[in-house]
């Protein structure tokens, strides 16, 4: 595949120089030039006004037979036994790709001791579970992950395999699709089918979220893709629906494991399991000062919430980094974010837009987070955020 | 003797990235190319432990010539040396393909102990490029290391971010690390490290240079293709609640709140 430049035919007017979103067009001698660094994206083809632009898709040779690879799997990521979120999110998600292409789905299971999880698997869509147990999967380990889910993939060939963008599922992941040769799209927010090709189109956003891409994984399998919690909504689970649970023995020996977890330094879970929150409440330096954020941890506490922070504030050591929201910090998408004291700056912006509902609390009017704010309140924090306390408890305490 | 690689990128300054109104594209005129900031934080952290168990810190880039620029400033920082893979085979380049080509040229460097990588490049975020060097170089890789606690007969013992809050993790080496925003602050280039920097030599590796088979880099070894490329919808204009108090506005909006059932 290449895109191309038919020098005759280009006036130089440089409109492809502009929309290429990886600055990969130089105007040279006033010719449009394609260099290195174009990943074939298509997107100069269109806005060519002389249609001086072709891309001209060659074919590759591929070992792989694609028809060999049927079903929709989704990773179940569990964490001391306890099945995450983004695990059942995908489920529900994954059951309308499977039902689209006419084919099963299936729920992955690996640990220690979890068997309990399969039965949800299925009352949340799974038409079957393979389940992978040992106590070398008390916790996780990339070695033993890795040999366990490519096992999984060579032996029974699914076409599409969905997981968690959590820490270990972007750890695990694109190990895995490096060792069975394949293509992974991480952090997506969305997913859908491809109507030319029947592939999973795969949409994620880039630059810090100022560009969304679609992105196929068209010659090679399993489709892998990384996906953001919180960007689908679990089904309610049905116990009455039936599937089958595949036990598969661990072929993972003990000198495989080059890694040993040595202990965990839990930071207070609610505070910090931001990916996985459906309530965020935020502060930033408008917060004034650090003892201020007891206004922030209350506020999250009523809510049943967790406590995020912009850049600024830990940089200004209010807030451990751990709890910073943003493209240098956590990734989030709850259903709703609070921004008290925040302003926006598109780097905040990176990581918290794919919010559901966003709400601003600021003194300045002008500050870009009202202009992605669903409800916005020009005033101060300091005034707000108690008297919302204050009525959040009254309608809690009338329900 | 300590051999340690940094992979680093040079990336547009993706905070500096603009939206066209109008046009609704991306505006690049203007922006900055920078070392990926978590890149420095990997390189930061190489040299912290040169510093306290000896050794060589490499800097490893693969992009165009102008990378050299990015390279400049992490010999400026006090990296040891800093190599370079360009060649128009690795164009277009997916995580895979570029994976690949790394790995091929840390092969080439010979004995490795230690790569550190940022957790991710800032334009495009994938956090995928460090692991899949460690599965093409078959090693030990912990991600999101949030603190370096010590090297121990061949064991290295991290804090490794997590949800939850930290793992403590010892693993095997080599080893390949990828590392976040909070490990540490790196530092900013003396005058003198700049002008040694601009003394050194940086060698160009091209695709004669290293051991890689062609259907694996550039678009031929790339799996994923990108489909469209389009701007997000911004949100609809929300509602920007009138009171005279923010006590009043704070009672509005939690009549909100029940209405959408959050509360």
């Amino acid at each position: 595949m290449a895109v191309e430049v038919k020098k005759e035919e280009c006036i130089g007017c440089s409109a492809c120089v502009s929309v290429c979103p990886f600055g990969a067009i130089v105007m040279e001698e006033d010719k449009a030039v394609i260099t290195d660094a174009c990943t074939v994206c298509g997107a100069c083809v269109d806005t060519c006004p002389v249609g001086a632009i072709t891309l001209t898709v060659e074919k590759k040779e591929i070992a792989m037979n694609k028809e060999d690879y049927k079903g929709v799997w989704v990773y179940i990521e569990q964490f001391e036994g306890a099945a995450r979120n983004v695990g059942y999110e995908l489920l529900n998600e994954g059951r309308k790709l499977a039902d689209g292409v006419k084919q099963e789905l299936a729920a992955i299971i690996i640990g220690d001791d979890v068997d309990h999880l399969t039965k949800e698997a299925i009352a949340r869509g799974a038409d079957k579970v393979y389940l992978v147990e040992g106590p070398e999967f008390k916790h996780f380990s990339t070695d033993a992950y890795t040999i366990t889910l490519t096992d999984l993939i060579n032996t029974y060939k699914p076409a599409v395999i969905l997981m968690g963008a959590t820490t270990d599922g972007r750890d695990l992941g694109p190990r895995v699709a490096c060792r069975v040769t394949t293509g992974l799209t991480a952090d997506c927010t969305n997913l859908g089918i491809d109507e030319a090709t029947g592939l999973v189109a795969w949409t994620r956003p880039a630059f810090g979220g100022n560009i969304m891409a679609t992105i196929l994984c068209p010659d090679h399998r399993p489709q892998m893709g990384t996906i953001r919690p919180n960007v689908f909504k679990k089904a309610e689970p049905n116990f009455s629906l039936t599937g089958e649970v595949i036990k598969v023995a661990s072929k993972v020996k003990e000198t495989d494991i080059r890694t040993r977890l040595i202990d965990i330094i839990k930071v207070s879970t609610v505070a910090c399991n931001l990916e996985e929150a459906e309530i965020i409440v935020s502060g930033g330096r408008g917060m004034g000062k650090p003892e201020n954020f007891a206004l922030i941890e209350e506020l999250a506490s009523v809510l049943g919430g967790a406590v995020g922070s912009s850049r600024a504030a830990v940089d200004a050591g209010w807030m451990p980094a751990i709890q910073q929201v943003g493209q240098t910090g956590k990734t989030v998408g709850p259903t709703v974010y609070f921004a008290c004291g925040i302003s926006g700056a598109i780097q905040h912006v990176a990581g918290m837009s794919s919010s559901d509902i966003v709400i601003a609390i600021n003194k300045d009017p002008e500050a870009n987070i009202f202009k992605l704010a669903n409800y916005g309140i020009v005033g101060d924090v300091l005034e707000v955020i108690p008297a919302l306390i204050e009525e959040i408890k009254k309608v809690k305490a009338a329900q | 003797m300590m051999e340690i690689v940094v992979c680093i990128k040079q990336v547009p300054d993706t905070t500096e990235v603009k939206i066209d109104p109008v046009t609704n594209t991306l505006i690049r005129q203007g922006v900055p190319s920078i070392v990926n900031p978590f890149d420095k934080n990997a390189l930061e952290a190489a040299l912290q432990l040169r510093t306290q168990y000896g050794g060589k810190v490499t800097v490893l880039s693969m992009g165009p010539m102008q990378t050299k620029e990015a390279l400049k400033e992490c010999l400026a920082m006090g990296a040891d040396e800093a190599i370079l893979m360009s060649d128009r085979a690795f164009g277009g380049s997916d995580t895979l393909a570029t994976s690949n080509a790394l790995a091929a040229g840390i092969q080439k460097m010979g004995k490795v102990d230690i790569i550190i990588c940022g957790k991710q490049a800032i334009d495009g975020d994938t956090a995928q490029v460090g692991p899949e060097i460690a599965e093409h170089l078959d090693l030990t890789q912990v991600t999101y290391v949030a603190k370096i606690e010590s090297i121990d007969n061949a064991t290295i013992r991290v804090q490794r971010e997590h949800e939850e809050g930290y793992e403590v993790i010892d693993a095997q080496m080599p080893v390949l690390l990828t590392v976040v925003k909070s490990i540490n602050e790196p530092r900013t280039p003396t005058v003198k490290g700049l002008m040694k920097a601009n003394r050194k030599e940086i060698p160009v590796w091209t695709v004669d240079d290293i051991v890689v088979k062609a259907s694996a880099i550039g678009l031929k070894g790339s799996p994923t293709q990108v489909r469209r490329i389009f701007t997000p919808e911004r949100r609809v204009q929300g509602e920007l609640i009138q009171a005279d108090t923010g006590r009043e506005a704070a009672g509005i909006l939690v009549q909100r709140l029940v209405g959408l059932k959050i509360i």
